[in-house]
């Protein structure tokens, strides 16, 4: 498909021109970065939220049972689902479409999985790059569901609007391990699986942990779900409308938006910046002449690497 | 060493893995083969969505579109390939899908096999096959998407 087919199908809301352009983005050439540019101006329309948590959350269920509810409203949806890679063939097993089949047969919905691609830095790209195009296509909910813990998670909740942070009951050390920074970026807090033994327990350490966290004009609610079953979820739905509103309110400060475009821009260059240096790795003698340098001791580590970063930022 | 394009040019084999889809349709509920060769292909590199069971022809080319996938494989042991085929095509011809690679997998009895290349499955692997066989029947099939 040409580039130009693939854009204007795309804002006419084709579901084989967004799925082309995505795969664009997805390999990060020169052709997905020119759809991103282009269709920018037609963004800002869809509401993005991120759903985080860690691996076994029930974050694939909950994103299933949240893009039925958003269905049953009238609204179309647009799910991006991201998946590890393998470390070591670097291939990916892709199983969210196995808990949303009944998704497929809708057309209102457009779900695409996608593969975390390793320590590559691209992620928070790739994703909201995807959300971007979703949202340009006419989507009306995109919806990001990440693989588990760590910088990525940040870097997507970055780019959303609206961050899901999904605890479990009984993850007593999953609740501690949240208060580096992740409290900080998720705007709804959910128990999952709140059928089972502690989930009161884990809604007062999560209470507990919000009173100290940093948070602006809008206080996290904590919900509890049972997204198998789809309990609670019409609520949890209502309050991600309500911080859409919010967002739209003057409630929310400009400082606030600012620094939501901060984070953004921040992680976005970051990634770039990985990049380069993952290419410079591969291919430059200048780094292989730093090596020899510093492994014979003529040279310390430190000033090997700032010679590196300012490579870097020279090109 | 100055632009973007240099820059990303060097990881082509990261960013650029082959997409498999891979699917069971009908009824028969047996998805071992289809786990089997879906971790073969991850485990040579390749991104592989994997449906589960019990899916129609029109959810096979819905989720192939929404995937952006190179290539398709089929699983089935029910006998009911010469009827679910065509209609799996049909489906990704409605959806103007002509840049996939479909292959097979499953019981398909030698005398169904030239029919079942006839109807665009390329590729037909039978009980016992090596899977290194499909891996590179795959690498060396898949349609590019640039």
């Amino acid at each position: 498909m040409e580039l130009e087919t693939i854009i204007k199908g795309l804002r006419n809301g084709d579901r084989r021109s967004l799925a082309r352009a995505i795969t664009k983005v997805e390999s990060d050439s020169a052709d997905g970065r020119e759809i991103l540019r282009q269709i920018y101006a037609q963004t800002g329309r869809a509401h993005t939220i991120g759903i985080t948590g860690s691996a076994g959350a029930g974050k694939s269920t909950l994103v299933g049972a949240l893009a039925r509810e958003q269905r049953r409203r009238g609204k179309t949806v647009g799910i991006v689902a991201v998946d590890p890679s393998s470390p070591f063939s670097h291939g990916a097993i892709l199983g969210d479409r196995i808990r949303m089949q009944d998704l497929t047969s809708d057309d209102g919905v457009f779900l695409r999985s996608m593969a975390s691609r390793g320590n590559l830095g691209g992620l928070s790209e790739m994703a909201t790059g995807a959300a971007d195009l979703m949202d340009a296509a006419g989507l009306d909910i995109v919806l990001i569901e990440t693989v588990g813990a760590g910088q990525d998670e940040v870097e997507v909740a970055t780019a959303a609007q609206t961050t899901v942070l999904v605890a479990n009951p009984g993850a007593g050390d999953e609740v501690q391990s949240m208060k580096a920074g992740l409290m900080e970026i998720a705007q709804i807090m959910v128990v999952n699986k709140a059928d089972l033994a502690g989930a009161d327990t884990a809604i007062a350490q999560l209470k507990t942990l919000l009173a100290i966290a940093d948070h602006g004009s809008w206080v996290p609610p904590i919900l509890k779900t049972i997204a198998k079953t789809g309990e609670g979820i019409d609520v949890l739905a209502d309050e991600i409308h309500k911080h859409f509103d919010h967002m739209r309110s003057d409630k929310y400060s400009g400082d606030e938006r600012r620094n939501h475009v901060r984070g953004q821009i921040m992680d976005l260059t970051r990634a770039i910046l990985q990049r380069r240096l993952i290419a410079l790795a591969a291919n430059d003698s200048a780094l292989e002449n730093l090596i020899e340098q510093v492994a014979e001791r003529r040279r310390d580590p430190r000033s090997a690497a700032l010679e590196l970063a300012d490579i870097i930022s020279q090109q | 060493m100055t632009s973007e394009k240099q820059s990303t040019s060097n990881t082509p084999a990261e960013r650029k893995p082959i997409r498999v889809l891979i699917a069971k349709p009908g009824l028969d509920g047996h998805d071992r083969g289809a786990k089997v060769v879906a971790r073969a292909l991850r485990d040579s590199g390749m991104e592989v969505i994997y449906t589960g069971i019990r899916q129609t022809p029109q959810m096979i080319a819905e989720a192939a579109l929404q995937e952006d996938v190179q290539v398709i494989g089929i699983s089935i042991l029910s006998g009911a390939h010469l009827g679910l085929f065509p209609r799996i095509v049909d489906e990704l011809n409605i959806r103007d899908i002509d840049d996939v690679l479909l292959f097979a997998g499953g019981i398909i009895p030698d005398e169904d096999i030239p029919a079942v290349k006839d109807i665009g499955f390329l590729g037909i692997f039978g009980p016992g096959t090596d899977t290194r066989d499909i891996i590179e029947f795959v690498r060396n099939n898949a349609p590019s998407r640039d």
